[in-house]
Protein backbone atom coordinates (compact mmCIF):
# COMPACT_ATOMS: atom_id res chain seq x y z
CA UNK A 1 0.00 0.00 0.00
CA UNK A 2 2.74 2.47 1.07
CA UNK A 3 5.85 2.23 -0.27
CA UNK A 4 9.35 4.09 0.52
CA UNK A 5 12.25 4.11 -1.97
CA UNK A 6 15.89 5.91 -0.89
CA UNK A 7 13.91 8.82 0.79
CA UNK A 8 16.57 11.06 1.97
CA UNK A 9 15.64 14.75 3.57
CA UNK A 10 18.01 17.17 5.06
CA UNK A 11 18.07 20.71 6.96
CA UNK A 12 20.73 23.03 6.32
CA UNK A 13 23.26 20.25 6.45
CA UNK A 14 21.89 17.58 9.23
CA UNK A 15 20.47 14.94 7.21
CA UNK A 16 17.12 14.07 9.11
CA UNK A 17 15.90 11.21 6.77
CA UNK A 18 19.20 9.34 5.34
CA UNK A 19 18.11 6.47 2.81
CA UNK A 20 14.91 5.37 4.19
CA UNK A 21 13.59 2.30 2.20
CA UNK A 22 10.62 1.22 4.07
CA UNK A 23 7.01 -1.43 2.45
CA UNK A 24 3.96 -1.01 4.22
CA UNK A 25 1.90 -3.83 3.31
CA UNK A 26 -1.92 -3.57 2.70
CA UNK A 27 -4.48 -3.23 6.12
CA UNK A 28 -1.09 -3.74 8.07
CA UNK A 29 -0.41 -2.60 11.64
CA UNK A 30 2.87 -1.20 12.07
CA UNK A 31 5.01 0.83 14.60
CA UNK A 32 7.71 2.76 14.29
CA UNK A 33 9.98 3.46 17.10
CA UNK A 34 13.12 4.93 17.56
CA UNK A 35 15.15 7.56 19.84
CA UNK A 36 14.35 11.11 20.13
CA UNK A 37 15.65 12.51 16.80
CA UNK A 38 15.61 9.67 15.24
CA UNK A 39 13.00 11.15 12.25
CA UNK A 40 10.47 9.34 12.82
CA UNK A 41 8.26 12.53 12.85
CA UNK A 42 10.16 13.91 9.84
CA UNK A 43 9.52 10.12 7.99
CA UNK A 44 5.02 11.19 8.33
CA UNK A 45 5.95 14.66 7.66
CA UNK A 46 7.66 13.36 4.19
CA UNK A 47 4.81 11.05 3.72
CA UNK A 48 2.18 13.61 4.33
CA UNK A 49 3.56 16.38 2.07
CA UNK A 50 4.29 18.91 4.96
CA UNK A 51 8.32 18.99 3.29
CA UNK A 52 8.85 17.38 -0.28
CA UNK A 53 11.80 14.92 0.25
CA UNK A 54 15.11 16.13 -0.88
CA UNK A 55 15.37 12.56 -3.29
CA UNK A 56 13.41 9.26 -3.43
CA UNK A 57 10.16 8.02 -3.61
CA UNK A 58 7.01 7.67 -2.17
CA UNK A 59 4.68 5.31 -3.79
CA UNK A 60 1.06 5.02 -2.46
CA UNK A 61 -0.92 2.21 -4.11
CA UNK A 62 1.98 2.40 -7.06
CA UNK A 63 1.65 5.57 -7.62
CA UNK A 64 4.67 8.49 -6.90
CA UNK A 65 3.10 11.22 -4.84
CA UNK A 66 6.37 12.72 -3.59
CA UNK A 67 6.53 16.47 -3.72
CA UNK A 68 2.43 16.95 -4.13
CA UNK A 69 0.99 19.25 -2.38
CA UNK A 70 0.02 18.23 1.58
CA UNK A 71 -3.58 18.98 0.49
CA UNK A 72 -3.28 16.28 -2.50
CA UNK A 73 -1.77 13.76 -0.48
CA UNK A 74 -4.55 13.97 1.60
CA UNK A 75 -7.17 14.19 -0.93
CA UNK A 76 -5.57 10.66 -2.15
CA UNK A 77 -5.98 8.87 0.93
CA UNK A 78 -3.46 9.29 3.72
CA UNK A 79 -4.76 10.90 7.09
CA UNK A 80 -2.94 12.17 9.99
CA UNK A 81 -3.14 12.49 13.97
CA UNK A 82 -0.53 14.81 15.41
CA UNK A 83 1.18 14.37 18.53
CA UNK A 84 0.10 17.26 19.80
CA UNK A 85 -3.32 17.70 18.91
CA UNK A 86 -4.45 19.76 16.77
CA UNK A 87 -7.99 20.57 16.91
CA UNK A 88 -10.75 23.48 16.58
CA UNK A 89 -10.59 24.88 19.80
CA UNK A 90 -14.22 26.75 19.55
CA UNK A 91 -16.43 23.56 17.14
CA UNK A 92 -17.81 21.22 19.60
CA UNK A 93 -16.85 17.37 18.83
CA UNK A 94 -20.16 16.74 16.57
CA UNK A 95 -19.46 20.09 15.01
CA UNK A 96 -16.09 19.20 14.41
CA UNK A 97 -16.42 15.59 13.01
CA UNK A 98 -19.13 17.04 10.62
CA UNK A 99 -16.83 19.45 9.31
CA UNK A 100 -14.25 17.54 8.83
CA UNK A 101 -16.56 14.94 6.83
CA UNK A 102 -18.00 17.85 4.52
CA UNK A 103 -14.49 18.95 3.80
CA UNK A 104 -13.69 15.17 2.64
CA UNK A 105 -17.14 15.22 0.31
CA UNK A 106 -15.79 17.91 -1.11
CA UNK A 107 -18.84 20.48 0.45
CA UNK A 108 -16.72 22.46 2.64
CA UNK A 109 -17.77 25.63 0.49
CA UNK A 110 -20.91 24.73 0.18
CA UNK A 111 -23.57 28.22 0.72
CA UNK A 112 -26.75 27.01 0.24
CA UNK A 113 -27.68 24.49 2.72
CA UNK A 114 -27.60 24.78 6.41
CA UNK A 115 -24.36 23.18 8.62
CA UNK A 116 -25.01 20.24 8.96
CA UNK A 117 -25.52 18.50 6.33
CA UNK A 118 -27.37 15.34 6.62
CA UNK A 119 -24.95 12.74 5.02
CA UNK A 120 -21.76 14.09 6.73
CA UNK A 121 -23.73 14.17 10.20
CA UNK A 122 -23.74 10.79 9.50
CA UNK A 123 -20.33 10.12 9.05
CA UNK A 124 -19.46 11.73 12.14
CA UNK A 125 -21.87 10.29 14.22
CA UNK A 126 -20.71 6.47 12.65
CA UNK A 127 -17.11 8.22 13.94
CA UNK A 128 -18.08 9.18 17.56
CA UNK A 129 -20.00 5.71 18.14
CA UNK A 130 -16.82 3.77 16.94
CA UNK A 131 -14.20 6.05 19.11
CA UNK A 132 -16.76 6.45 21.90
CA UNK A 133 -16.63 10.01 21.67
CA UNK A 134 -20.51 10.20 21.42
CA UNK A 135 -20.48 11.03 25.41
CA UNK A 136 -18.66 14.23 24.46
CA UNK A 137 -20.71 15.22 21.05
CA UNK A 138 -21.81 18.62 22.73
CA UNK A 139 -18.39 19.28 23.91
CA UNK A 140 -16.26 22.15 22.80
CA UNK A 141 -12.97 20.82 21.23
CA UNK A 142 -11.21 23.01 23.79
CA UNK A 143 -12.99 21.71 27.25
CA UNK A 144 -12.21 17.94 26.19
CA UNK A 145 -9.84 16.11 28.54
CA UNK A 146 -6.54 15.28 27.27
CA UNK A 147 -7.14 11.71 25.66
CA UNK A 148 -10.48 12.67 24.56
CA UNK A 149 -8.91 15.16 22.44
CA UNK A 150 -6.12 12.64 21.30
CA UNK A 151 -9.39 10.54 20.08
CA UNK A 152 -10.93 13.75 18.57
CA UNK A 153 -8.03 14.26 16.37
CA UNK A 154 -7.74 11.06 15.27
CA UNK A 155 -11.37 11.09 14.38
CA UNK A 156 -10.49 14.04 12.21
CA UNK A 157 -7.97 12.53 10.32
CA UNK A 158 -10.57 9.46 10.16
CA UNK A 159 -13.34 11.59 8.57
CA UNK A 160 -10.71 11.63 5.55
CA UNK A 161 -11.66 8.03 5.21
CA UNK A 162 -8.14 6.92 4.84
CA UNK A 163 -6.38 4.30 3.43
CA UNK A 164 -3.25 4.85 4.77
CA UNK A 165 -3.48 6.27 8.85
CA UNK A 166 -0.80 7.69 10.28
CA UNK A 167 -0.78 8.60 14.13
CA UNK A 168 2.08 10.17 15.76
CA UNK A 169 2.14 8.68 19.23
CA UNK A 170 -1.31 8.50 20.19
CA UNK A 171 -0.93 7.88 23.74
CA UNK A 172 1.88 10.62 24.20
CA UNK A 173 0.91 12.08 28.00
CA UNK A 174 -1.35 9.46 28.91
CA UNK A 175 -1.26 7.72 32.02
CA UNK A 176 -0.57 4.02 31.79
CA UNK A 177 -4.27 2.82 32.06
CA UNK A 178 -5.28 5.53 29.78
CA UNK A 179 -2.88 4.02 27.34
CA UNK A 180 -4.11 0.66 27.11
CA UNK A 181 -7.66 1.65 26.71
CA UNK A 182 -6.15 4.18 23.73
CA UNK A 183 -4.53 1.85 22.07
CA UNK A 184 -7.40 -0.60 22.26
CA UNK A 185 -9.40 2.05 20.55
CA UNK A 186 -6.88 2.34 17.95
CA UNK A 187 -6.58 -1.58 17.29
CA UNK A 188 -10.18 -1.58 17.11
CA UNK A 189 -10.82 0.76 14.51
CA UNK A 190 -8.02 -0.84 12.59
CA UNK A 191 -9.80 -3.91 12.42
CA UNK A 192 -13.26 -1.91 11.44
CA UNK A 193 -11.79 -0.13 8.86
CA UNK A 194 -9.59 -2.37 7.36
CA UNK A 195 -6.98 0.48 6.42
CA UNK A 196 -3.12 0.66 6.54
CA UNK A 197 -1.53 2.19 9.90
CA UNK A 198 0.92 3.07 10.93
CA UNK A 199 1.97 4.53 14.75
CA UNK A 200 4.86 6.32 16.37
CA UNK A 201 5.01 4.80 19.69
CA UNK A 202 8.17 4.89 22.76
CA UNK A 203 5.77 2.25 24.75
CA UNK A 204 7.59 -0.87 24.24
CA UNK A 205 5.38 -3.21 25.68
CA UNK A 206 2.35 -1.57 23.55
CA UNK A 207 4.49 -1.60 20.62
CA UNK A 208 5.28 -5.18 21.00
CA UNK A 209 2.03 -6.46 21.94
CA UNK A 210 -0.11 -4.77 19.35
CA UNK A 211 2.14 -4.41 16.27
CA UNK A 212 2.66 -7.20 13.40
CA UNK A 213 5.55 -5.37 12.03
CA UNK A 214 7.83 -2.71 13.69
CA UNK A 215 10.28 -0.71 11.83
CA UNK A 216 13.18 0.53 14.22
CA UNK A 217 14.83 4.56 12.84
CA UNK A 218 18.01 5.93 14.54
CA UNK A 219 19.43 8.87 13.22
CA UNK A 220 17.60 8.47 10.59
CA UNK A 221 17.98 5.52 8.70
CA UNK A 222 16.10 2.14 9.41
CA UNK A 223 18.29 -0.08 12.26
CA UNK A 224 16.14 -2.93 11.91
CA UNK A 225 12.39 -3.99 10.40
CA UNK A 226 10.48 -7.08 11.66
CA UNK A 227 7.94 -8.95 13.59
CA UNK A 228 7.82 -7.83 17.56
CA UNK A 229 9.65 -10.93 18.37
CA UNK A 230 12.72 -10.63 15.56
CA UNK A 231 12.99 -6.71 16.69
CA UNK A 232 13.47 -7.77 20.39
CA UNK A 233 16.43 -9.82 19.80
CA UNK A 234 18.07 -8.06 16.88
CA UNK A 235 21.46 -7.09 18.86
CA UNK A 236 21.54 -3.92 16.89
CA UNK A 237 18.16 -2.43 18.68
CA UNK A 238 19.19 -3.54 21.85
CA UNK A 239 22.26 -1.76 21.39
CA UNK A 240 21.20 1.23 20.01
CA UNK A 241 18.18 1.91 21.08
CA UNK A 242 16.55 -0.37 23.97
CA UNK A 243 20.30 0.28 25.92
CA UNK A 244 19.76 -0.63 29.87
CA UNK A 245 16.38 -2.17 29.53
CA UNK A 246 17.18 -5.00 27.12
CA UNK A 247 17.64 -7.50 29.37
CA UNK A 248 14.07 -9.18 30.32
CA UNK A 249 12.13 -5.93 31.18
CA UNK A 250 11.03 -4.55 28.44
CA UNK A 251 9.09 -1.77 30.25
CA UNK A 252 10.58 1.16 30.43
CA UNK A 253 9.67 3.05 27.21
CA UNK A 254 12.24 6.08 26.45
CA UNK A 255 9.92 9.49 27.80
CA UNK A 256 8.07 10.95 25.12
CA UNK B 1 -32.87 22.34 10.15
CA UNK B 2 -35.52 24.99 11.70
CA UNK B 3 -33.38 27.29 12.66
CA UNK B 4 -33.43 28.53 8.99
CA UNK B 5 -37.43 29.19 9.39
CA UNK B 6 -36.70 30.74 12.85
CA UNK B 7 -33.52 33.13 11.09
CA UNK B 8 -36.29 34.04 8.11
CA UNK B 9 -38.90 34.94 10.79
CA UNK B 10 -36.43 36.53 12.72
CA UNK B 11 -35.19 38.74 9.59
CA UNK B 12 -38.86 39.26 8.35
CA UNK B 13 -39.38 40.55 11.38
CA UNK B 14 -37.03 42.93 11.66
CA UNK B 15 -37.36 44.41 8.52
CA UNK B 16 -41.10 45.21 9.47
CA UNK B 17 -39.99 46.71 12.48
CA UNK B 18 -38.35 49.15 10.48
CA UNK B 19 -41.01 49.93 8.13
CA UNK B 20 -43.18 50.69 11.10
CA UNK B 21 -40.61 53.67 11.87
CA UNK B 22 -41.93 55.80 9.43
CA UNK B 23 -45.37 54.65 9.43
CA UNK B 24 -45.70 55.85 12.87
CA UNK B 25 -44.28 59.45 11.93
CA UNK B 26 -40.85 59.41 13.73
CA UNK B 27 -39.22 62.27 13.40
CA UNK B 28 -36.62 62.51 10.60
CA UNK B 29 -33.68 62.56 12.99
CA UNK B 30 -34.35 59.01 14.00
CA UNK B 31 -35.17 58.08 10.81
CA UNK B 32 -31.90 59.25 9.69
CA UNK B 33 -30.02 57.71 12.21
CA UNK B 34 -31.47 54.23 11.37
CA UNK B 35 -30.58 55.22 7.43
CA UNK B 36 -26.94 56.00 8.67
CA UNK B 37 -26.86 52.70 11.28
CA UNK B 38 -27.91 50.69 8.17
CA UNK B 39 -25.19 51.64 6.01
CA UNK B 40 -22.40 51.30 8.63
CA UNK B 41 -23.79 48.54 10.37
CA UNK B 42 -23.21 46.49 6.80
CA UNK B 43 -20.05 47.61 7.06
CA UNK B 44 -19.01 46.84 10.54
CA UNK B 45 -21.39 43.21 9.92
CA UNK B 46 -19.57 42.57 6.79
CA UNK B 47 -16.06 43.25 8.35
CA UNK B 48 -16.78 41.00 11.39
CA UNK B 49 -17.41 38.11 8.53
CA UNK B 50 -13.42 38.47 8.04
CA UNK B 51 -12.18 39.04 11.67
CA UNK B 52 -14.63 37.23 14.19
CA UNK B 53 -15.89 34.30 11.96
CA UNK B 54 -12.37 33.81 9.61
CA UNK B 55 -9.54 35.17 11.67
CA UNK B 56 -8.80 37.80 9.32
CA UNK B 57 -7.83 41.50 11.06
CA UNK B 58 -8.14 43.84 7.67
CA UNK B 59 -7.66 47.25 8.55
CA UNK B 60 -8.18 48.13 5.37
CA UNK B 61 -12.33 46.95 5.23
CA UNK B 62 -13.31 50.63 4.37
CA UNK B 63 -12.04 51.01 0.26
CA UNK B 64 -14.46 48.48 -0.42
CA UNK B 65 -16.89 50.46 1.71
CA UNK B 66 -15.64 53.61 -0.59
CA UNK B 67 -15.66 50.98 -3.84
CA UNK B 68 -19.30 50.86 -4.06
CA UNK B 69 -19.93 54.06 -2.97
CA UNK B 70 -18.20 55.76 -5.52
CA UNK B 71 -19.07 53.37 -8.27
CA UNK B 72 -22.55 53.54 -7.91
CA UNK B 73 -22.53 57.53 -7.28
CA UNK B 74 -20.35 57.54 -10.93
CA UNK B 75 -22.60 55.56 -12.45
CA UNK B 76 -25.39 57.27 -11.97
CA UNK B 77 -23.84 60.10 -12.02
CA UNK B 78 -22.86 59.27 -15.59
CA UNK B 79 -26.65 59.48 -16.64
CA UNK B 80 -26.03 56.02 -18.50
CA UNK B 81 -27.62 53.83 -16.01
CA UNK B 82 -31.38 52.86 -13.66
CA UNK B 83 -30.80 52.35 -10.12
CA UNK B 84 -30.34 48.49 -10.68
CA UNK B 85 -27.66 48.46 -13.37
CA UNK B 86 -25.80 50.91 -11.01
CA UNK B 87 -26.13 48.70 -7.86
CA UNK B 88 -25.04 45.79 -10.03
CA UNK B 89 -22.33 47.42 -11.33
CA UNK B 90 -20.74 49.02 -7.72
CA UNK B 91 -21.10 45.66 -6.25
CA UNK B 92 -19.30 43.97 -9.17
CA UNK B 93 -16.87 46.73 -9.18
CA UNK B 94 -16.16 46.31 -5.29
CA UNK B 95 -15.99 42.40 -5.98
CA UNK B 96 -12.97 42.63 -8.28
CA UNK B 97 -11.31 45.07 -6.67
CA UNK B 98 -11.94 42.55 -3.67
CA UNK B 99 -10.71 39.82 -5.95
CA UNK B 100 -7.54 41.86 -7.15
CA UNK B 101 -6.83 43.12 -3.47
CA UNK B 102 -7.76 39.71 -1.87
CA UNK B 103 -5.87 37.18 -4.11
CA UNK B 104 -2.38 38.97 -2.75
CA UNK B 105 -3.36 40.03 0.90
CA UNK B 106 -4.98 36.43 2.21
CA UNK B 107 -1.69 34.47 1.72
CA UNK B 108 -0.48 36.30 4.48
CA UNK B 109 -1.21 35.38 8.24
CA UNK B 110 -1.91 37.98 10.79
CA UNK B 111 0.07 41.49 11.28
CA UNK B 112 1.06 40.85 7.49
CA UNK B 113 -2.43 40.64 6.52
CA UNK B 114 -3.85 43.71 8.43
CA UNK B 115 -1.30 46.23 6.66
CA UNK B 116 -1.04 45.01 3.22
CA UNK B 117 -5.17 45.85 3.94
CA UNK B 118 -3.98 49.12 5.14
CA UNK B 119 -1.60 50.00 2.76
CA UNK B 120 -4.35 48.86 -0.44
CA UNK B 121 -6.58 51.25 1.37
CA UNK B 122 -4.36 53.93 1.63
CA UNK B 123 -3.49 53.43 -2.10
CA UNK B 124 -7.31 53.90 -3.07
CA UNK B 125 -7.65 56.38 -0.86
CA UNK B 126 -4.70 58.53 -2.40
CA UNK B 127 -6.60 57.55 -5.64
CA UNK B 128 -9.59 58.95 -5.14
CA UNK B 129 -7.98 62.11 -3.48
CA UNK B 130 -5.59 62.67 -6.30
CA UNK B 131 -8.24 62.05 -9.45
CA UNK B 132 -9.58 64.89 -9.19
CA UNK B 133 -11.44 65.08 -13.23
CA UNK B 134 -13.02 61.78 -12.33
CA UNK B 135 -14.03 61.79 -8.32
CA UNK B 136 -13.94 65.32 -7.25
CA UNK B 137 -10.91 64.98 -5.31
CA UNK B 138 -11.66 66.04 -1.05
CA UNK B 139 -14.86 67.65 -2.57
CA UNK B 140 -16.18 64.57 -2.94
CA UNK B 141 -18.58 63.46 -5.79
CA UNK B 142 -20.27 67.06 -5.89
CA UNK B 143 -23.73 68.31 -7.87
CA UNK B 144 -25.33 65.36 -5.78
CA UNK B 145 -26.68 61.59 -7.26
CA UNK B 146 -29.66 61.82 -9.62
CA UNK B 147 -32.19 59.20 -8.60
CA UNK B 148 -34.46 58.36 -11.55
CA UNK B 149 -37.15 56.21 -10.66
CA UNK B 150 -37.51 52.82 -12.00
CA UNK B 151 -40.08 50.18 -11.68
CA UNK B 152 -42.54 52.79 -10.03
CA UNK B 153 -40.02 53.65 -6.99
CA UNK B 154 -39.07 56.95 -6.95
CA UNK B 155 -35.66 57.47 -4.57
CA UNK B 156 -36.12 61.30 -4.35
CA UNK B 157 -38.93 60.58 -1.61
CA UNK B 158 -37.13 60.14 1.81
CA UNK B 159 -40.04 57.25 2.51
CA UNK B 160 -39.26 55.17 -0.50
CA UNK B 161 -35.43 55.92 0.00
CA UNK B 162 -35.77 54.70 3.54
CA UNK B 163 -38.28 51.55 2.81
CA UNK B 164 -35.87 50.48 -0.45
CA UNK B 165 -32.46 51.11 2.02
CA UNK B 166 -34.51 49.01 4.71
CA UNK B 167 -35.04 46.05 2.24
CA UNK B 168 -31.23 46.22 0.72
CA UNK B 169 -30.37 46.25 4.25
CA UNK B 170 -31.89 42.73 5.60
CA UNK B 171 -31.52 40.74 2.35
CA UNK B 172 -27.53 41.52 3.05
CA UNK B 173 -27.80 40.39 6.83
CA UNK B 174 -29.84 37.64 5.80
CA UNK B 175 -27.44 36.64 3.52
CA UNK B 176 -24.68 37.18 6.23
CA UNK B 177 -26.67 34.87 8.33
CA UNK B 178 -26.84 32.23 5.43
CA UNK B 179 -23.22 32.66 4.97
CA UNK B 180 -22.11 31.84 8.49
CA UNK B 181 -24.42 29.06 9.49
CA UNK B 182 -23.73 27.27 6.30
CA UNK B 183 -21.08 24.09 5.36
CA UNK B 184 -18.68 27.06 4.33
CA UNK B 185 -19.50 29.19 7.62
CA UNK B 186 -17.97 26.24 9.74
CA UNK B 187 -15.00 26.16 6.82
CA UNK B 188 -13.99 29.40 7.95
CA UNK B 189 -14.51 28.93 11.51
CA UNK B 190 -11.78 25.90 11.24
CA UNK B 191 -9.68 28.25 9.14
CA UNK B 192 -10.20 30.62 12.06
CA UNK B 193 -9.36 27.69 14.76
CA UNK B 194 -6.25 25.99 13.04
CA UNK B 195 -5.68 27.06 9.53
CA UNK B 196 -2.79 24.23 9.18
CA UNK B 197 -5.26 21.38 10.36
CA UNK B 198 -7.79 22.71 8.32
CA UNK B 199 -5.29 22.72 5.19
CA UNK B 200 -4.83 19.17 6.48
CA UNK B 201 -8.11 18.13 6.05
CA UNK B 202 -8.07 18.96 2.17
CA UNK B 203 -9.55 22.70 2.56
CA UNK B 204 -8.41 24.99 0.08
CA UNK B 205 -7.78 27.55 2.54
CA UNK B 206 -6.18 30.29 0.30
CA UNK B 207 -9.62 29.94 -1.81
CA UNK B 208 -12.05 29.81 1.12
CA UNK B 209 -10.36 33.12 2.28
CA UNK B 210 -10.41 35.07 -0.96
CA UNK B 211 -14.28 33.86 -1.76
CA UNK B 212 -14.59 35.28 2.14
CA UNK B 213 -12.56 38.46 1.15
CA UNK B 214 -15.12 39.23 -1.98
CA UNK B 215 -18.30 38.16 -0.35
CA UNK B 216 -17.22 40.65 2.76
CA UNK B 217 -16.18 43.13 0.63
CA UNK B 218 -19.79 42.96 -1.80
CA UNK B 219 -21.70 43.57 1.52
CA UNK B 220 -19.41 46.41 2.74
CA UNK B 221 -20.03 47.67 -0.78
CA UNK B 222 -23.78 47.77 -0.56
CA UNK B 223 -23.39 49.90 2.83
CA UNK B 224 -21.54 52.22 0.56
CA UNK B 225 -24.29 52.34 -2.54
CA UNK B 226 -27.07 52.96 0.50
CA UNK B 227 -24.98 55.66 2.07
CA UNK B 228 -24.45 57.53 -1.28
CA UNK B 229 -27.88 57.41 -1.33
CA UNK B 230 -28.94 58.43 2.13
CA UNK B 231 -26.26 62.00 1.22
CA UNK B 232 -26.95 62.01 -2.05
CA UNK B 233 -23.08 62.14 -2.48
CA UNK B 234 -19.55 60.14 -2.00
CA UNK B 235 -16.82 61.42 -0.08
CA UNK B 236 -13.11 60.41 0.18
CA UNK B 237 -13.80 59.68 4.19
CA UNK B 238 -15.36 56.86 3.19
CA UNK B 239 -12.78 54.99 2.31
CA UNK B 240 -9.94 56.93 5.06
CA UNK B 241 -8.11 54.36 7.26
CA UNK B 242 -10.85 55.88 10.48
CA UNK B 243 -13.32 54.38 8.89
CA UNK B 244 -12.01 51.34 8.70
CA UNK B 245 -11.42 51.89 12.56
CA UNK B 246 -14.76 52.93 13.53
CA UNK B 247 -15.65 49.57 11.81
CA UNK B 248 -13.32 47.43 14.24
CA UNK B 249 -14.39 50.15 17.10
CA UNK B 250 -18.81 48.54 16.34
CA UNK B 251 -16.89 44.61 16.29
CA UNK B 252 -15.18 45.62 19.92
CA UNK B 253 -18.29 47.56 21.38
CA UNK B 254 -20.79 44.85 20.49
CA UNK B 255 -19.05 41.75 20.43
CA UNK B 256 -17.36 39.54 17.73
CA UNK B 257 -19.00 36.42 18.70
CA UNK B 258 -22.40 37.06 18.27
CA UNK B 259 -23.56 37.15 15.21
CA UNK B 260 -25.46 40.63 15.51
CA UNK B 261 -22.87 41.76 17.54
CA UNK B 262 -21.20 44.75 15.57
CA UNK B 263 -24.84 45.97 14.59
CA UNK B 264 -25.48 46.52 18.25
CA UNK B 265 -21.89 48.32 18.33
CA UNK B 266 -22.53 50.31 15.21
CA UNK B 267 -25.92 51.63 17.36
CA UNK B 268 -24.31 52.07 20.66
CA UNK B 269 -21.14 53.56 18.78
CA UNK B 270 -23.34 56.11 17.18
CA UNK B 271 -25.78 56.86 19.68
CA UNK B 272 -22.24 58.02 21.96
CA UNK B 273 -21.59 59.89 19.69
CA UNK B 274 -24.68 61.81 18.81
CA UNK B 275 -25.20 61.62 22.49
CA UNK B 276 -21.98 62.75 23.64
CA UNK B 277 -21.62 65.58 20.51
CA UNK B 278 -24.15 67.83 22.03
CA UNK B 279 -22.21 67.87 25.51
CA UNK B 280 -18.92 68.42 24.43
CA UNK B 281 -16.27 68.60 20.98
CA UNK B 282 -14.09 65.95 22.53
CA UNK B 283 -16.39 62.70 21.32
CA UNK B 284 -13.14 60.85 20.51
CA UNK B 285 -12.47 61.39 24.34
CA UNK B 286 -15.09 59.79 25.29
CA UNK B 287 -15.20 56.80 23.08
CA UNK B 288 -11.63 56.46 23.74
CA UNK B 289 -12.77 55.73 27.18
CA UNK B 290 -15.59 53.61 26.60
CA UNK B 291 -13.41 51.13 24.57
CA UNK B 292 -10.65 51.39 26.93
CA UNK B 293 -13.26 50.10 29.88
CA UNK B 294 -14.57 47.31 27.46
CA UNK B 295 -10.84 46.41 26.35
CA UNK B 296 -9.05 46.32 29.69
CA UNK B 297 -12.46 45.82 31.96
CA UNK B 298 -14.37 42.96 30.12
CA UNK B 299 -11.94 42.20 27.89
CA UNK B 300 -14.84 41.75 25.31
CA UNK B 301 -18.17 43.10 23.99
CA UNK B 302 -20.98 42.77 26.06
CA UNK B 303 -22.78 40.58 23.98
CA UNK B 304 -19.95 38.25 23.80
CA UNK B 305 -20.05 38.49 27.93
CA UNK B 306 -24.04 37.42 27.24
CA UNK B 307 -23.18 34.46 24.57
CA UNK B 308 -20.33 33.19 26.66
CA UNK B 309 -22.86 32.72 29.83
CA UNK B 310 -25.14 30.90 27.46
CA UNK B 311 -22.56 28.76 26.19
CA UNK B 312 -21.59 27.88 29.80
CA UNK B 313 -24.72 26.69 30.21
CA UNK B 314 -24.52 24.42 27.48
CA UNK B 315 -21.16 23.05 28.27
CA UNK B 316 -22.27 22.02 31.67
CA UNK B 317 -24.90 20.57 29.75
CA UNK B 318 -22.83 18.56 27.90
CA UNK B 319 -20.50 17.71 30.66
CA UNK B 320 -23.06 16.10 32.70
CA UNK B 321 -24.11 14.08 29.71
CA UNK B 322 -20.33 13.12 29.41
CA UNK B 323 -19.83 12.47 33.52
CA UNK B 324 -23.34 10.10 33.66
CA UNK B 325 -21.87 8.16 30.97
CA UNK B 326 -18.84 7.49 32.33
CA UNK B 327 -20.07 6.75 35.69
CA UNK B 328 -22.40 4.12 33.96
CA UNK B 329 -19.35 2.71 32.09
CA UNK B 330 -17.13 2.65 35.50
CA UNK B 331 -20.22 0.71 36.72
CA UNK B 332 -20.77 -1.88 33.94
CA UNK B 333 -16.71 -2.35 34.14
CA UNK B 334 -16.34 -3.11 37.59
Amino acid sequence: MLKLEHLKKSFGGVAATRDVTLDFADGSLSAIIGPNGAGKTTLFNLITGRFPPDTGRILLAGEDIAGLSQRRIVRLGIGRAFQVASLFPTLTVSEALAAAAQAHQHRETVLRSPFPLATTLKHGDEIMELLGLTRVAGILSRNLSHGDQKLLDIGLALALEPRVLLLDEPTAGMGPEERWRMIETVQRLWRARGMTLIFIEHDMDIVFKVAQTVRVLSYGSVLAEGTPDEVRTNPKVIEAYLGKSAHGTSGQGAAA
Amino acid sequence: MTSRWRDLGLAGLGLVLLLLVPVFGAPPAIRDFIMFGMAYGLLAMSLNLLIGYTGLVSFGHAMFFAAGAYAFGLAMQSGKFSIPAAFVLAIGFTALMALIVGAICVRLNEIYFAFLTLAFQMLFYNIILGWVSFTGGDQGLMGGIPRPKFLGIDLADRTQLYVFCSVAFVVCIAILRQVVTSPFGYTLRMIRDNQERAAFLGINVTMVKLACFVISACIAGVGGILLTLFVSGAYPNFGFWTTSGEAIFMILLGGSNVFLGPLAGTVILRLLNDITVSYTSHTELVLGIVILVLVLGLRKGPLDLLAERWENRRQAAAQAIRDAADKDAAKGGS
